[in-house]
């Protein structure tokens, strides 16, 4: 008998908890939201919360963690000044060490927990590929991505709100490829790789103009650092001008190697893998002591610039930075990652200025496709913002090394992605800063 | 006599895990519908790693064999996952799950059979080996598998009788992050339970007895290897499933994503919780997930820089493993087992429980 009270008494009690829980329900009674005009999450009478992922520790870290302070020096320096329609820019930054899981965890509490108005200069090919359709599924504008592939603009129908920022790897090999044909047409040229996205887009645009001139392709994983076979083989190939579409410690690693083996072609690196400074301390480094001055190793190797640099301190721009630096930046010295940022940062005040006293995430989204292309700013080439295109600058200008400073070789050259004809066009290298710093709005 | 834990849970192991498993389903419920968005998806990224590290401590804890190479499982489990949601009519999300973690389970077979013939540090050698080159291989053939940017996944569409049954239930509405974080809860309970049960049962102390006197165990009639390569198989099985739900939550199955770091992760996270405990894997899960973000949200309390903000996690962690390593040698669940037996015994009641099976 005991048993049996027992027993029931375990059974009304779920029941009665079962009861209880869906007590708490709603019922099948479903309303759905009515669409709300424009987004406005982010955005308080005074601030703007906007966020971005970088590599602050792991093997990117070094350089790349140094853009978000660039960003966060100059949204100081326009918070001191009054901020963007009397708002300031408050910017969340958050750790991936350049791991795509660690970027999807931190782009959900960017998003979901931080509620960011919009994603801004998000760093790495595959760690922001793996954002790009949740930023773009929660209408989170995803603004000026820190990389130059192809995909974050040649399709705006598939991701509406992802825009490019720096000139894109394909353009940038067709600028590269004209110029070796004017320049070297005797040259037996041989390419050295990263071996995804950044050196295929490249490599597409390189042999638009000099695919007969090519001699031989090596590639490289990033993470694997013993280049001595493939540069063995480019050594074979009797190659006399090498192109490297290389990152800043790949530069480092294929001119060590080849001065190990005596092979001393001339060198031509894609802007991403030519910064002087940090190439020249990665050398010293990777040698042990054995290359002190590794900047001077540098000299004659010709790269591409597409926004000025800390090579060309009297710019009018350099100043702005400079100053903006002195006044706001952190510990350290300005250097050629902290400009990227900053000058990522002046685009994106720019663009939320476009977007007006009250504004939303579809409207910024908006006022970039209208009127991107006419921002005036650092670039030395013009944006390709509009309706059909989400890329970035539209083009750069090839530069020689020389003591760590770039000399001109050709004007600012413009092209497009595709057959499209690469022309020069001084009309924005001339923009100069505002006095203020501020763009106009 | 019969203690509190025994009427309210059922005597027998099955039963008793079988209640502990519907309680923990209306935790679960309760837990991710008073929570929000960001909540969910660290629990839905809880679960993933508390399956990995469920499978792993009762390979280690259990059998004894030693894995460096759980994180190889888990980007099988990904890929295979991210290869089957792939094109425009993807595969059901439970075939999707299951075929992650079949593969996983072939995978692991085959290591098993070699992980079997080895002790000690050569095992974890070869395990190590593994975690090394298997992120290789989608690189290498980058065409198929992405190479070095990897394949993105794109998230099944929530099932409507899924959305309106949770919606009966609690009335809100589901989100994508809930959704995958009840997926990931509903394939941790039903591991755990699996898990449980067989940790209770005959294989579960052959795997013992393995792992306690390898002589003794054959004397008794136990195929040493068989034992092993089983554990092994299980164990991948798991990890495979993990990296299923990884590469969901994630959305995305890339090289970058499963590195030695993983696999040595979620060997940590099981020191710290326990090794050999399902409660102990719980807890190393729950502190891969939520002590970066905390850590680092201190630190930027604190006024410190963000990239020192973020290096202030790792550290944080290496002290707190330190410190779990000399206070609580048997982890965070033995450690609490051990304080709560000292107490028992202090008062002398004599029902003390002396079980430190893994249960749920």
């Amino acid at each position: 008998m005991r048993r049996w009270t027992k027993r029931w008494t375990r059974v009304t009690a779920l029941v009665c908890a079962g009861a209880l829980l869906a007590a708490c329900g709603a019922g099948e009674e479903r309303e759905r939201d009515p669409a709300v005009e424009g987004s406005t999450v982010g955005i308080t009478d005074d601030t703007i919360t906007i966020g971005g992922h970088f590599p602050l520790t792991g093997v990117a870290a070094p350089g790349y963690s140094e853009i978000p302070s660039g960003h966060q020096a100059y949204y100081d320096y326009v918070n001191a000044n009054g901020g963007i329609n009397g708002r300031k820019i408050e910017f969340v930054v958050r750790d991936d060490a350049y791991n795509p899981t660690t970027t999807s965890q931190v782009t959900n509490e960017l998003v979901l927990n931080e509620e960011i108005f919009a994603m801004v200069g998000g760093l790495g090919t595959p760690t922001h590929g793996a954002v790009v359709d949740f930023l773009n599924g929660e209408k989170v504008p995803d603004l000026f991505v820190s990389s130059g592939s192809l995909q974050w603009g040649d399709q705006p129908d598939k991701s509406p709100f992802t825009f490019g920022w720096q000139p894109d790897y394909e353009i940038e090999g067709k600028i590269i490829g004209q110029w070796v044909a004017e320049n070297l047409p005797d040259a037996k040229v041989a390419l050295f790789l990263q071996d995804d996205d950044f050196g295929r887009d490249g490599e597409k645009g390189v042999r638009q103009f000099i695919d007969g001139q090519i001699v031989e392709v090596q590639k490289y994983q990033s993470g694997n650092t013993d280049v001595a076979p493939q540069m063995a083989a480019l050594q074979a190939s009797g190659a006399d001008l090498v192109l490297g579409f290389t990152t800043p410690s790949y530069t480092a690693l294929s001119q060590l190697v080849s001065l190990r083996l005596g092979y001393q072609p001339k060198w031509f690196y894609s802007n991403v893998g030519a910064d002087p400074a940090l190439v020249g301390s990665l050398l010293a480094r990777f040698s042990e002591g054995a290359v002190t001055d590794g900047t001077q190793l540098l000299d004659g190797v010709v790269t591409t610039e597409y926004i000025p640099g800390t090579d060309v301190p009297d710019d009018p721009w350099m100043t702005l930075w400079q100053k903006v630096w002195d006044e706001h930046g952190g510990e350290g010295e300005l250097t050629n990652y902290r400009v990227f940022g900053m000058s990522q940062a002046y685009t994106f005040v720019q663009a939320m200025l476009a977007a007006g006293e009250n504004p939303t995430r579809e409207g910024v989204v908006a006022a970039i496709e209208k009127s991107g292309a006419d921002f005036q700013g650092p670039a030395l080439a013009p944006f390709r913002f509009s309706g059909e295109s989400h890329l970035g600058i539209s083009g750069m200008q090839v530069v020689e090394i020389k003591g760590g400073v770039g000399q001109e070789l050709t004007p600012v050259l413009v092209t497009d992605i595709g057959d499209a004809p690469i022309e020069e066009d001084d009309s924005a290298a001339g923009d100069a800063p505002p006095p203020n710093g501020i763009p106009e709005g | 006599m019969a203690t509190l834990a025994d009427r309210v849970l059922g005597r027998t192991p099955l039963r008793r895990h079988l209640t502990l498993a519907l309680l923990g389903l209306v935790v679960v419920v309760v837990v991710l519908e008073s929570t929000g968005q960001f909540r969910n998806a660290q629990f839905a990224a809880m679960a993933y790693y508390g399956i990995a590290a469920g499978g792993l401590t009762i390979l280690i804890g259990l059998n004894g064999q030693i894995s460096l190479g759980h994180g190889a499982f888990m980007a099988i489990g990904a890929y295979t996952a991210a290869l089957l949601l792939r094109g425009d009519e993807p595969f059901a999300l439970p075939l999707v799950l299951l075929a992650a973690a079949g593969v996983a389970l072939a995978a692991g077979a085959l290591v098993g059979v070699a992980a079997a013939r080895l002790h000690g540090p050569y095992l974890a050698g070869a395990t190590l080996a593994l975690a090394v080159a298997v992120p290789g291989i989608p690189v290498y053939f980058g065409e198929a598998l992405g190479g070095e940017q990897g394949l993105t996944v794109r998230v099944p569409r929530i099932p409507d009788w899924f959305a309106d049954a949770v919606f009966f239930v609690t009335g809100q509405d589901m989100s994508s992050s809930r959704y995958l974080a009840y997926v990931g809860w509903l394939c941790l309970i039903v591991t755990f339970v699996l898990l449980a049960n067989l940790a209770r049962s005959r294989v579960g102390r052959t795997w013992r007895a393995v792992r306690d006197h390898e002589v003794a165990a054959e004397l008794a009639g136990i195929d040493l290897g068989r034992a092993r390569v089983l554990a092994f198989v299980v164990s991948a099985t798991c990890a495979g499933l993990a990296g299923g739900l990884l590469a969901l939550s994630a959305r995305i199955a890339a090289p970058s994503g499963f590195t030695l770091t993983l696999s040595l992760l979620l060997l940590s996270a099981i020191v710290l919780g326990g090794l050999g405990s399902l409660t102990g894997a719980l807890i190393g899960a729950a502190l891969l997930t939520f002590l970066p973000q905390l850590v680092t949200g201190w630190g930027q309390d604190l006024g410190l820089s963000d990239v020192r903000a973020a290096e202030l996690a790792p550290l944080i962690y290496g002290l707190v493993t330190v410190l779990v390593v000399l206070f609580a040698p048997a982890g965070i669940a033995g450690g609490v087992l051990a304080a709560r037996r000292r107490r028992a015994a202090h008062h002398g009641s004599p029902s003390a429980r002396t079980d430190s099976e893994a249960r749920p």
